[in-house]
């Protein structure tokens, strides 16, 4: 059990106190959280006695019903396109050679680099010109709202997708497809029956990190959001202004327990998988 | 045997941007033969092979497969399969959905399919495991699971990229005899890559050697090893010595240190050539004894290696080193280092490859 490198004495004491300092650290905050989520005083840092009434307030505020609803709708679209593209983005870069590929490999993860900021203040003017054009040229007047979130999501979970699918097809033989080709496979037949299923755990990661990349996002939404669309990060962010009440802690709560869940659910598809690998 | 071959290669070139992997080479494989591509890695066989199960498509040249011309077809459309070097099993299917595999993409029926991958499995001898995973098998089984897969199909010409170079030796052994079996029951072309020249020797009826994308010499194993198309074959086909000189007449060479040696050869006089000797083919005695033979050189023995059925002496002459192997049989001399020794050959033991 014990080697030569193994700590011991007042050296084990230590690393064992920082490693439980760390975990204080970090999951403190979100025991205090749930707790004062359920406090019934209207003071946010004062304990008041138990009760239900800010997740009732929540689900009673049409306004914070909307925003989930918004957040929800936003983030399911967006991760949906923003897989179907980052996957073929990836199957792109990954499986083929062509002109430009260099260029285009470098682009496509400029989102993951360019600051929020940057990337919200760029598509609050690319939308503003992207209108006046369509409005110029077809005569339709377009609003900032759902449509403009939603690329814009899909515009920055693109690179992550790709980022998370490529790791996967680069880690998959490519024999195995052209051992399905010279087995009378179709192209789609290799794709669909061979590289799908070895992929198909890259996919379903990408596609968590995206969903929650979406719900989280707080900045470029904010910037591209339009009246009567606001997601429930960004609803929260508003509510912060008038004054913080347990309401926020109750909608942060829900927020997290969907992430949580979310995170639990890739992990344990990533568990059925592997096991089938051995 | 059908008289038109099962494949049939004219002036195929391939190049990958700059590199020619493959120049210029017309190739005719038989229907019902065991034939092997040789040489050493990147000397091109691969890539022919691919360009026969059409992974790869010639730049210029002709393929043919019984007659039809195939060259850009893909590979689903040609009626061969390949066994694949580490086989290339599907991770995400059981064994017989692994052999299934080319039937149903066929449009066979899953039941049908199944019936048929069952039969199959049971060929190879892996009866009982066709719930396994590849992940769940030995090296060998999984080499048996690529073999089932592809022949399933009845393909009629069978394609193998180095089936046993992922196996130990006894395993190695036991699939080359598998292997021939197969061949033999099923009667179908087998044309296999390998740089193991002994496997090729053992396994094949005709061998191709191939080196920097040319193809030197397509014959049968004797007639590679007794008579080398050139140095290259010589030399990397079994062990050899290869003595320079010049071509002095049809029977005489005059080598490097003025020795003249009987050996036939049709170079022009004059020409730079290598007397290539096997190890196995010279005889050493002491430099006393008389010795009966058409040439022999003088040395000294450097070294001498025990191997259990035989002794290979190390031998200096003047100019260069031989290798000299004597069967271990009983009363065989055993010659010490530093004995004064002569290193005699018939000329019918020698070969004559251009210098």
């Amino acid at each position: 059990m014990s080697s030569a490198v193994t700590p011991r004495g007042w050296t084990k004491f230590g690393l064992h106190l920082n490693g439980w300092l760390v975990y204080l650290f970090f999951y403190a905050p979100i025991v205090l959280l749930v707790i004062f989520s359920f406090s019934a005083s209207r003071n946010v840092g004062t304990w008041g006695g138990w009760t239900f009434e800010w997740y009732g307030e929540f689900a009673g505020t049409q306004n914070a019903r909307n925003a989930l609803e918004a957040s929800l709708k936003i983030a399911i679209i967006s991760t949906v396109i923003s897989v179907v593209l980052g996957t073929m983005a990836a199957l792109a870069l990954e499986r083929f050679t062509f002109r430009g590929k260099q260029v285009f490999d470098g682009l496509l993860y400029l989102p993951i680099i360019i600051p929020d900021v940057t990337m919200a203040v760029m598509m609050l003017l690319f939308f503003a010109e992207f209108f006046d054009v369509i409005n110029a040229v077809f005569g339709i007047q377009m609003r900032k709202g759902f449509n403009s979130i939603v690329l814009s999501h899909i515009a920055f979970n693109i690179s992550f997708v790709s980022v998370v699918v490529r790791a996967r097809l680069a880690g998959m033989d490519t024999k195995l497809e052209e051992a399905a080709l010279d087995l009378y496979a179709t192209r789609w037949k290799a794709f669909r029956y061979v590289t799908f299923p070895q992929i198909v755990p890259g996919i379903a990661g990408g596609a968590l990190l995206a969903i929650t990349l979406s719900l989280d996002d707080v900045v470029i939404t904010q910037f591209v959001a339009g009246p009567g669309w606001t997601t429930l990060p960004v609803y929260v962010f508003g509510l912060i202004r008038k004054g913080v009440t347990p309401l926020i802690n109750a909608i942060s709560v829900v927020m997290l327990v969907g992430s949580m869940s979310l995170v639990a659910l890739s992990l344990v598809a990533e568990r059925v998988r592997g096991g089938e690998h051995g | 045997m059908n008289s038109t071959p099962a494949v049939d290669i004219k002036g195929i070139t391939k190049r990958f941007g700059d590199v020619v992997a493959v120049d210029n080479i017309d190739l005719e494989i038989a229907d019902g033969e065991f034939f092997a591509m040789l040489g050493p890695s990147g000397c091109g066989k691969t890539t022919t092979l691919r360009m026969i199960a059409g992974l790869d498509f010639p730049t210029t040249g002709s393929l043919k497969i019984f007659g039809e011309e195939v060259g850009t077809l893909p590979p689903n459309k040609r009626p061969v399969n390949t066994v694949f070097q580490n086989y290339a099993l599907f991770p995400h299917l059981n064994v017989i959905d692994n052999v299934a595999f080319g039937l149903r993409m066929q449009g066979v029926a899953k039941a049908g399919a199944r019936k048929q991958a069952v039969e199959m499995i049971e060929l190879v001898h892996l009866g009982g495991l066709e719930n396994r995973k590849a992940s769940q098998m030995s090296g060998g089984q999984q080499q048996r699971v690529a073999l089932a897969r592809a022949l399933v199909n009845h393909p009629k010409v069978l394609l193998l990229d180095e089936p046993l170079g992922a196996l130990d030796l006894k395993l190695r052994q036991e699939m080359q005899g598998e292997l021939k079996r197969l061949q033999k029951e099923l009667g179908i072309s087998f044309v296999f890559v390998t740089h193991d020249q002994e496997e090729a020797l053992t396994m094949s009826d005709r061998i191709a050697v191939m080196d920097e994308g040319k193809l030197l010499q397509v014959a049968k194993p004797e007639e590679i090893y007794e008579r080398p198309a050139n140095r290259f074959v010589a030399d990397f086909i079994g062990q050899t010595n290869l003595l320079d000189g010049t071509v002095e007449d049809a029977s005489t060479v005059c080598l490097a240190n003025g020795a003249r040696v009987r050996a036939k050869s049709s170079f022009p006089v004059g020409e730079k050539v290598a007397v290539s000797l096997r190890p196995e083919r010279a005889q050493i005695a002491q430099r006393d004894d008389a010795v009966d033979g058409g040439s022999a050189v003088d040395g000294v023995v450097e070294s001498v290696t025990y191997l259990g059925n035989a002794r290979v002496y190390g031998i200096k002459l003047d100019w260069m080193d031989l290798e000299v192997r004597e069967e271990n049989r009983p009363g065989a001399t055993l010659h010490e280092p530093g004995s004064q020794v002569t290193i005699a050959w018939d000329s019918e033991a020698v070969s004559v490859v251009a210098g």
